[in-house]
C-alpha cells in the first residue's frame, strides 16, 4: 500500500442476501483530504462507509486505515476516528451536555473538551436541553459534535446534513470548513447534496449501484462537461448534478 | 479524584442510565407504585375478614308480619324477640333484617324476605339465594340443595340459632379461633412472590428491552464505534437495576410491614443474598434474550413470552400446587419459582442459609450461564 495515505479501500466487496451493496471500489484518501461520496439512494454508501468505519466486514477486499486493518487493531484506531451515523438516536431524556459527557467518557475525556465542542456547534444555549426535545438541525449538530469530541484524525460523516432547511445546513458547513481549515483533519462525508460536496470537499467520488461511476477534484469533474454535448454559453450554468445526470440519467435526489 | 470518577465509562454510563430511568414516569409508577398498590388492594381483599349477608326467602307473609288471624308463627316470634328490623321495600315486599354481631369471623347479616314459592324457586335457580324456609303446624322446614356447601353452611348457622334458647346471641359452646397469625394470611403469600416477580419484570424490561431498543435506535452500534468497553455498557445497565430492584423490593417490604405487619421471620442476611442471585438470574436471562433482535415489537413478544408463563405458573398469586400433580416438578424448577418459593421460605418459615443455599446457587448458575450464551452470540453491531 501507498505511504502517506490515510484510508486505502482496496477493491472492496458486499452483499446482502439478493442485493450486491458494494461491488469492487478502490479509494486512496491523502492526509488533511475532505473527500464526499456522492449518490442517490441505495447507490452503496452507507455500506461504503461502515466498512472503513469498522462496522461492517467486507465480503472481499482490504480496507487500511493509517497503514492497520481493523483487525487486531481496533482499540487502537476507535481512538483515531471520529463519526456520526446515518441516523442515530441518542437517550431521549439525557440533556445535550449528559450525552456529550457521556461519550466523553468513552475516550476517556473530561469536561473542558466537552464545553470546547459545545461552543464549536454553537449548542450553549441547549445544554440543558433533553435530547428528545431538540429540532432535526441541533439533534445533527449534536451527532457532529460527538464526532468531534476525541479531536479525530479522521472523521466519517454520513449524511451530516440529510432532512435539514438549508440555514441548518449552512450552520453544519460552517462548522465543517473551520474544522478543515485547521488541517489536522481527513473527512470522508457522504451526501447527496451536490452543493455540499462543492462547498466542502476537494475530492469527489461518485457512486452508484455499488461503484465508482467518476471521481476526482471538482475541477476534474467539471471538466467533464466539455464532453457533453451542451453549447458553451450554458456552460457556466452546469454542475455536478447536471453531470451526474449525464453519466447515469437520472437525477441525484430521486 | 472525584473527577476521575466522573469522567470514568462505568460512572457515566451508570449515571446515563440511571438518569434515563428516573426521569420517565411511566417507569417509577410501574415499577415502584403499582406493586404496592397491588399488593395493598389483594392484601385487603383477601386479609380482613368479612362480613357476610345472607338472603332467607320466606314463604307466606305471615311468618314475618303480625297477622289478626294467626299469632302462633314460631318464626315471626323468634325474630320479634331478637328485635329483627322491619323493612318494606318500595315494590311492597316485606323482610327482616337480623345481624349477629361477630369480631372474629365477621357479621353475618339474615335478610328473611316474603315472598311465594315461584319467586324463591326463581331467585334459587339465579343463585340470588340458597336456602327456602316454610313453617308448617308449628315445624320449621327448610329447602335447599344438600350439594350446596353455602346452603349447607346457611342452615347450619340458622338451625343453630334458632336452637340456642332464649335470647340468641350469647357465648356458643364452642370457641372459633381464627387463623389470622402472622405468616399464614394471604399477604404474607404474596409480598414475597411480588417482590420476586419485581425483578424479572424488571430485568426484562428494564435490560432486555433497554438494550434492543438501543440497538434498534443504532445508538448500540454508535457507542461501539467509540473506545467504549463493551463490558462496561452491560454492567451499567445491571447495576442499576439491581439498584433500582433493592429500592423496589424494599418499599414494597415498608408497606406491607405498615400496614399489615408482615416480617421477615428467617434469616435476612440469606434473604437478601437469595434476592441478588435472583436478579443475577434474571439479568443473566435478559441480556440472553436481548443478544440478537433489533426489532422491538420481537424484543416485546420475546420477554411476555417468557415471563407470562412464570407469572402465571410460578405461585406468585395462587399456590401452584393446585396445578396437576406431573407438572409440579417442572414448574418448580423456573427461576421465578425457585426465587419465590425461597423469598417466601425466608419470609414465612423462618429459612435461613441452610435452606436456601441451594436455590441460590442454581439462581446464580442460571445467570452466569444465560450471560455467558448471551456473550457468545451478542450482535452488537
Ligand atoms: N443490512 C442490510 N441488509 C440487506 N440489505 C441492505 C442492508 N444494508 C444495505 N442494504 C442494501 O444495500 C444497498 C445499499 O445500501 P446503502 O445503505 O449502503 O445505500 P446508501 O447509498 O447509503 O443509501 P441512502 O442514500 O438511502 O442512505 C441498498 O440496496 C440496501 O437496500
Ligand atoms: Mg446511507
Amino acid at each position: 500500500m501507498e505511504t502517506g495515505s490515510v484510508i486505502e479501500v482496496i477493491n472492496v466487496h458486499k452483499s446482502f442476501k439478493t442485493v450486491q451493496a458494494v461491488r469492487g471500489i478502490d479509494l486512496h484518501i491523502g492526509a488533511g483530504q475532505f473527500v464526499a461520496i456522492l449518490g442517490p439512494n441505495g447507490a452503496g454508501k452507507t455500506t461504503l462507509v461502515e466498512m472503513i468505519e469498522g462496522i461492517q466486514q467486507p465480503d472481499k477486499g482490504e480496507i487500511f486505515i493509517l497503514g492497520k486493518t481493523w483487525k487486531g487493531n481496533e482499540a487502537y484506531l476507535r481512538r483515531l476516528i471520529g463519526l456520526s451515523l446515518q441516523e442515530t438516536h441518542f437517550i431521549e431524556k439525557l440533556t445535550v451536555w449528559e450525552t456529550l459527557r457521556l461519550f466523553a467518557s468513552f475516550f476517556g475525556i473530561g469536561k473542558e473538551r466537552c464545553e470546547e465542542v459545545l461552543h464549536l456547534v454553537a449548542m450553549e444555549e441547549k445544554r440543558k436541553a433533553w435530547v428528545v426535545n431538540l429540532s432535526g438541525g441541533q439533534r445533527q449538530r449534536l451527532a457532529l459534535g460527538i464526532s468531534m469530541l476525541n479531536n479525530p484524525r479522521i472523521l466519517l460523516l454520513d449524511e451530516p446534513t440529510t432532512g435539514l432547511d438549508p440555514n441548518a445546513r449552512r450552520e453544519i458547513w460552517a462548522i465543517l470548513n473551520k474544522l478543515k481549515d485547521g488541517g489536522q483533519t481527513s473527512m470522508i462525508l457522504t451526501t447527496h447534496y451536490m452543493e455540499e460536496a462543492e462547498q466542502l470537499c476537494d475530492y469527489i467520488v461518485i457512486i452508484d449501484h455499488g461503484k465508482i461511476l467518476k471521481q476526482g477534484t471538482l475541477n476534474d469533474l467539471l471538466g467533464e462537461i466539455l464532453d457533453l454535448p451542451v453549447k458553451p454559453a450554458e456552460i457556466r450554468k452546469i454542475t455536478l448534478d447536471d453531470l451526474f445526470t449525464s453519466l447515469t440519467g437520472r437525477h441525484l435526489n430521486d | 479524584m472525584i473527577e476521575r470518577i466522573s469522567n470514568s465509562q462505568l460512572f457515566q454510563l451508570i449515571m446515563a442510565n440511571m438518569k434515563e430511568l428516573i426521569r420517565e414516569p411511566g417507569v417509577l409508577f410501574w415499577g415502584i407504585v403499582f406493586p404496592i398498590l397491588m399488593s395493598l388492594g389483594l392484601g385487603v381483599a383477601f386479609t380482613k375478614k368479612k362480613d357476610v349477608i345472607t338472603h332467607i326467602a320466606v314463604v307466606g307473609q305471615n311468618h314475618l308480619m303480625p297477622q289478626p288471624t294467626d299469632t302462633s308463627s314460631l318464626l315471626l316470634s323468634f325474630l320479634q324477640t331478637n328485635k329483627a328490623s322491619l323493612e318494606k321495600s318500595s315494590q311492597g315486599f316485606i323482610s327482616r333484617r337480623l345481624t349477629i354481631p361477630d369480631d372474629k369471623l365477621g357479621n353475618t347479616t339474615f335478610i328473611f324476605q316474603a315472598m311465594d314459592w315461584q319467586k324463591a324457586m326463581v331467585l334459587l335457580k339465579r343463585g340470588n339465594l340458597n336456602i327456602v324456609l316454610d313453617e308448617k303446624h308449628g315445624i320449621i322446614q327448610y329447602h335447599f340443595d344438600p350439594m350446596n356447601p353455602d346452603a349447607q353452611l346457611i342452615y347450619l348457622k340458622l338451625s343453630k340459632m334458632f336452637n340456642a334458647s332464649g335470647p340468641v346471641i350469647r357465648e356458643a359452646n364452642t370457641e372459633i379461633n381464627p387463623l389470622t397469625v402472622s405468616g399464614t394470611r394471604y399477604i404474607d403469600f404474596l409480598v414475597p412472590g411480588l417482590i420476586a416477580m419485581g425483578v424479572m419484570m424488571s430485568c426484562m424490561w428494564g435490560v432486555s428491552y433497554a438494550i434492543i431498543e438501543r440497538r434498534a435506535k443504532k445508538l448500540l452500534r454508535r457507542m461501539v464505534a467509540t473506545p467504549m468497553k463493551r463490558s462496561n455498557f452491560l454492567l451499567a445497565l445491571i447495576t442499576v437495576r439491581i439498584l433500582m430492584n433493592f429500592v423496589e423490593a424494599g418499599l414494597l417490604f415498608l408497606v406491607a410491614w405498615l400496614a399489615f405487619g408482615t416480617t421477615i421471620q428467617g434469616s435476612v442476611a440469606a434473604l437478601i443474598t437469595l434476592f441478588i442471585a435472583g436478579n443475577l438470574a434474571f439479568a443473566g436471562i435478559a441480556i440472553f434474550l436481548a443478544s440478537h433482535t433489533a426489532k422491538t415489537e420481537i424484543g416485546n413478544g420475546l420477554i411476555n413470552a417468557l415471563s407470562m408463563p412464570m407469572m402465571v405458573l410460578s405461585g406468585i398469586f395462587f399456590s401452584y400446587h393446585n396445578f396437576p400433580e406431573w407438572s409440579i416438578s417442572t414448574i418448580q424448577k423456573f427461576p421465578l419459582t425457585m426465587m419465590a418459593d425461597g423469598m417466601r421460605s425466608a419470609f414465612i418459615e423462618g429459612a435461613g442459609f441452610a435452606e436456601l443455599t441451594m436455590p441460590i446457587i442454581i439462581l446464580s448458575a442460571i445467570g452466569v450461564l444465560f450471560f455467558t450464551a448471551g456473550m457468545k452470540v451478542f450482535k452488537w453491531y
